[in-house]
């Protein structure tokens, strides 16, 4: 992380409100090349916000947002997905009566050479071969895990420089987020797609990820190597279920990192 | 053998209320709002096209004022959306309706003002001119309007199931914010979908004032069309083409077989019966969103 031509998105300081009600109160991250950055936090921390905003849906009030050094805050959203920011967001937002291919289609709007479009839906489609099956299917008919493979397939289809993936293990058993999760990995692996993930299942995210931002009511309160985050006491007790006791709504209090 | 006549004129003007309606479902789809003032930008184009063509204004050659109005209309949608629509989005549904029948009435008098009040009718290719099929007298008009028709709705369908752009608006339509995510320009869409409305305005009016007299309270047939729409789904464009033939057939039938006044009412009772037994329209496309 010291060199920082090898940097793909460097979040500084962005601060950011919904009316009167900041969500995101001074939030830094850096993602390098070829890694999965995770973002964990509960409900209302301010992922999603924090996704927004970069991926232009949400404009920053205060802050910095760079692609490969290149200031992006401010930009709209589909400027951003020519420059090479792929945003799956929560809840599988398909096109419902578009067919798979089509919907595979879509996300390639942003380029033009149909050859290599054809290819890399071939290869996406490798990855995940459920949606080879369902091809010519309309995406409604696909079931809950069938879609959110669609909706990251669809997000791998503009060649971004970096995915940001909105909560996909949202509403999926635990085999099924097994599954996608291991396909994120090797994808990551293999043709080194740069992934920042936001996730409330800590336990998946840590597993693939290299890196972790814990946030919480707006501000990241932790961060690290996900091997470290995995070993951290706080960590454990809040996120990955260990120490189940009857303490541990007392304990909580006292190891909170933000008092608001 | 009446009967074969019945059905043309049935189709001819079923053809018709199937564009308009076309048009409303396009921009229902498209950016959620009903534009009211369709059957009133269809009067307009009716008019444009016998200014371009007739010889006591420009005198252009049919073929000639066809594309031209095609392009004016065109524009015309564009203008609508850019300096209209666009200052209303994210107000309530009402204000936008109400803008568009305030709209709607604006072309009414803007009509009146530039052309008169009473009726016009266009100088073209087809008028006068039948084809006789054993004992029936076909118009020539009426069986223009239908291939017209037929054509339009093939160059539709293409569009929107082959062609990038057509498909990006089907996306668009179908899930917005995913549309935003992968970097379609969705106010470009929504742009795009007046143009579209505008052309096909245009075309219905060509094709209605090439079948009959046009005046500018003509686009009061809008509301016919906007049945037309109900009926098809609000919200399915094959929908709206099969509703709109549906109204025109029961016109000139019910005209023929049932006692007089009928023929203006039956239209409305087949809406109310398809809303009471199938609330979503003959062609809904029900999707309901899974979470």
């Amino acid at each position: 992380m010291s060199d920082p031509s090898e940097i793909i998105l460097r979040v500084e300081n962005i601060e950011s409100y919904y009316g009167p009600i900041m969500a995101l109160k001074g939030v830094s991250l850096k993602v390098p090349k070829n890694s999965i950055v995770s973002v964990l936090g509960a409900n209302g921390a301010g992922k999603t916000t924090l996704m927004k905003n970069i991926s232009g849906v949400m404009d920053p009030e205060k802050g910095k947002i760079f692609l490969e050094n290149e200031a992006i805050d401010g930009a709209a959203a589909d400027i951003l997905v020519r420059k090479g920011v792929s945003h799956v967001p929560e809840g599988r937002e398909v096109f419902p009566m578009l067919s798979v291919e089509q919907n595979l289609f879509m996300g390639a709007y942003t380029r033009k050479n149909k050859a290599e479009i054809k290819s890399d839906i071939e290869l996406f489609c490798s990855y995940f071969p459920v949606l080879k099956s369902r091809y010519k299917q309309q995406a409604l008919t696909l079931s809950g895990g069938e879609q959110q493979m669609l909706a990251i397939a669809r997000g791998l289809m503009s060649k971004p420089k970096i995915l940001l993936l909105d909560e996909p293990s949202l509403g999926l058993s635990p085999k099924l987020v097994k599954e996608i999760f291991g396909i994120l990995l090797k994808l990551n692996k293999e043709k080194g797609v740069t992934i920042l993930l936001v996730e409330q299942n800590a336990k998946a995210a840590l597993n693939i990820a290299d890196f972790g931002y814990v946030m919480e009511l707006g501000r990241i309160v932790l961060h690290g190597k996900s091997s470290d985050l995995r070993e951290s006491r706080d960590i454990q007790e809040f996120y990955l279920g260990a120490n189940q006791n009857s303490q541990l709504e007392q304990k909580r209090w006292k190891n909170r990192k933000t008092w608001r | 053998m009446e009967i074969l006549q019945l059905l043309l004129s049935g189709f001819a003007s079923g053809c018709v209320y199937g564009l308009i309606a076309l048009g409303f479902v396009l921009i229902y789809k498209a950016t959620e709002a009903v534009n009211f003032a369709q059957g009133d930008m269809m009067m307009f184009g009716a008019f444009i096209t016998i200014w371009l063509t007739n010889s006591d204004y420009n005198g252009l050659p049919f073929w000639l004022s066809v594309p031209i109005m095609m392009l004016i209309m065109g524009s015309f949608g564009y203008l609508i959306e850019r300096i209209f629509l666009r200052q209303v989005i994210g107000q309530s549904q009402i204000a936008i309706a109400i803008l568009t029948i305030a709209l709607g009435f604006i072309l009414r008098f803007v009509a009146g003002a530039i052309w008169g009040h009473e009726p016009h009718y266009l100088e073209s290719p087809m008028v006068g001119k039948n084809i006789y099929f054993y004992q029936a007298v076909l118009g020539m008009a009426e069986i223009f309007v239908i291939l017209v028709t037929i054509f339009l709705t093939f160059i539709l369908y293409v569009f929107f199931a082959r062609t990038k752009l057509g498909v990006s608006m089907v996306a668009a339509s179908q899930n917005q914010l995913a549309a935003f995510y992968v970097g379609i320009p969705v106010n470009k869409m929504q742009s795009f979908a007046w143009v579209i409305a505008g052309i096909l305005a245009g075309i219905a009016g060509m094709l209605f004032s090439a079948k009959g007299s046009v005046d500018p309270i003509t686009g009061l047939l809008g509301i016919k069309a906007f049945a037309a729409a109900v009926i098809g789904g609000f919200g399915s464009l094959p929908g709206a083409l099969v509703g709109g033939l549906i109204i025109g057939l029961i016109e000139p039938f019910s005209g023929r077989y049932l006692p007089s006044g009928f023929s203006h009412l039956v239209p409305y009772i087949v809406l109310v019966l398809v809303l009471i037994l199938r609330p979503h329209g003959l062609f809904s496309q029900v999707s309901i969103k899974k979470v």
